[in-house]
């Protein structure tokens, strides 16, 4: 009993002290359960993390072997459109990618998400506040042509952009059920028709 | 079309008072010069926040609580009831609470302390009602007595060092359904979310147009958010679980945002879009 209470004085001295090697996880993990709570549709079951999200935590990227092994893992998420049909309606398209909304704690369900594109990704000619974390998709279609393996790489890359590269800051719009089906096919129409917006000035 | 009209107004107004969030022109010490004088010039007009400030002025000599005292005696890391400088110096380890403290939480234990109120009355509380709303004019009032100081926090103590570990990891530690991290937004240079610039908190120059910038008023949302707020919905665009108010992951983060800003001017109240 006596030492058991020895060992118990050692271990809270210890742990007192700076990062003592592997009990920074450990107190990492127990700060970051005290930390959270469930708001509204926001539950405290999303701070535990995926393999890849876990993988891609790090100040930096995993190396290429450990990249290559997720994206091979998360390609296989992938379900290209059932119908064979891979383009909706642009007009509609072009609302998803200027709505941000949805799966915040102060929205009321979790099924009604905008896109968020213009977040991140220069797309029309005519929309002027588009940010730069992504790349400028300005004449998507124009540029690229409709060939079935653009357009295939494409649907992939808005469903799970994980594929392709694995710690990639875009979000998995198909597997983690962000957008529908529908709204991704209304985003490609946005993406690849000559009518739109992104492809005619 | 009358609201696109109002945007590009917000936007415009957001190029001019961004300017100094820019972390590019904050590259180095003479940038520092640049960023008070834009500071300056931006708060000429007034700030709104010294509203909200006037009135933390008055509640913090207001006797209060159920043991109704005012908070004229509280210790911020300076002493009891030295406000000069105090909040340029936190988040710093505090020996009486055995704890790593940022404003917001320092502020709780002098309340509860000196005052017998509640913690859980601002923990508990919902933003800017009640007692939260309290502690945010507080933080207008105190933070304003740093106006013009460098970010100078104490990493001396092991307990600090532990919190920057822990900051650090937070910062990158990705999750929820969107697959983001604070990384996402604030882990490279020159980035901007629709107009907005995004500072890299990652470099000295883009933590301390940050962490040097807030408390703030707001001018979109008319509102006065305090650092705990501000991180709080940075959560909330994060799509993760809510933060507790005061929770240790807030203040781990606030110590790897002001240690990495170390040195950078503090201009608080900011003023921002």
């Amino acid at each position: 009993m006596k030492k058991i209470s020895i060992l118990a004085a050692l271990m809270a001295v210890s742990s007192g002290a700076f990062a003592a090697g592997g009990d920074i996880h450990a107190e990492f993990a127990a700060m970051m359960d005290r930390s959270f709570k469930t708001t509204g549709i926001a539950d405290k079951y999303r701070m535990k993390q995926l393999d890849f999200q876990k993988a891609c935590s790090a100040e930096k990227e995993p190396s290429k072997k450990v990249m290559q092994a997720i994206e091979a893992e998360q390609l296989k998420t992938i379900r290209y459109p059932a119908d064979g049909k891979f383009f909706g309606d642009w007009k509609e398209g072009e609302k998803i990618a200027i709505s941000g909304r949805g799966l915040t704690w102060t929205d009321k369900t979790r099924f009604d998400n905008g896109g968020g594109c213009y977040n991140c990704h220069q797309l029309s000619h005519k929309e002027i506040a588009y940010g730069t974390i992504g790349p400028s998709l300005q004449d998507y279609g124009k540029v690229r042509g409709n060939s079935d393996e653009i357009v295939r790489y494409t649907w992939g890359k808005i469903f799970n952009a994980k594929a392709f590269n694995a710690c990639s800051n875009m979000p998995r719009n198909g597997d983690a059920e962000i957008l529908t089906e529908q709204q991704m096919k209304h985003l490609m129409a946005f993406l690849f028709d000559p009518e739109s917006p992104v492809n005619k000035k | 079309m009358r609201q696109k009209k109002l945007y590009v107004l917000l936007t415009a107004l957001v190029a001019a008072v961004g300017g100094m969030a820019s972390p590019a022109a904050l590259a180095d010490k003479a940038s520092d010069d640049a960023a008070i004088a834009r500071y300056r010039e931006m708060i000429a007009d007034g700030n709104p926040a010294e509203l909200v400030a006037g009135q933390g002025e008055e509640l913090w000599k207001t006797k209060r609580g159920p043991k109704n005292a005012s908070l004229e005696k509280c210790d911020l890391g300076l002493g009891p009831g030295v406000l000069k400088g105090a909040s340029a110096k936190l988040p710093r380890y505090f020996k009486d609470t055995g704890r790593v403290q940022d404003l917001e939480t320092r502020l709780l234990t002098c309340m509860e302390t000196l005052q017998g109120i509640d913690p859980k009355t601002v923990i508990d509380a919902k933003w800017l009602k009640g007692e939260r709303e309290t502690m945010a004019a507080l933080v207008a009032y105190v933070v304003t007595q740093s106006n013009g100081q460098k970010i100078d926090i104490d990493m001396t103590p092991p307990q600090m060092k532990k919190m920057y570990e822990l900051g650090k990891m937070a910062f990158y530690y990705r999750s929820g359904p969107m697959d983001f991290a604070c990384t996402t937004c604030h882990g490279d240079t020159g980035k901007r979310i629709r107009l907005q610039d995004l500072p890299d908190l990652r470099t000295q120059a883009g933590a301390a147009a940050g962490w040097g910038t807030w408390p703030a008023y707001r001018v979109s949302s008319g509102e006065f958010w305090t650092m705990q707020h501000r991180l709080n919905d940075c959560y909330r665009q994060q799509r993760t679980a809510e933060p507790i108010f005061g929770s240790d992951v807030t203040i781990a983060l606030s110590v790897f945002l002001a240690a990495t800003a170390k040195g950078g001017p503090v201009l608080t109240p900011g003023l921002k879009r």
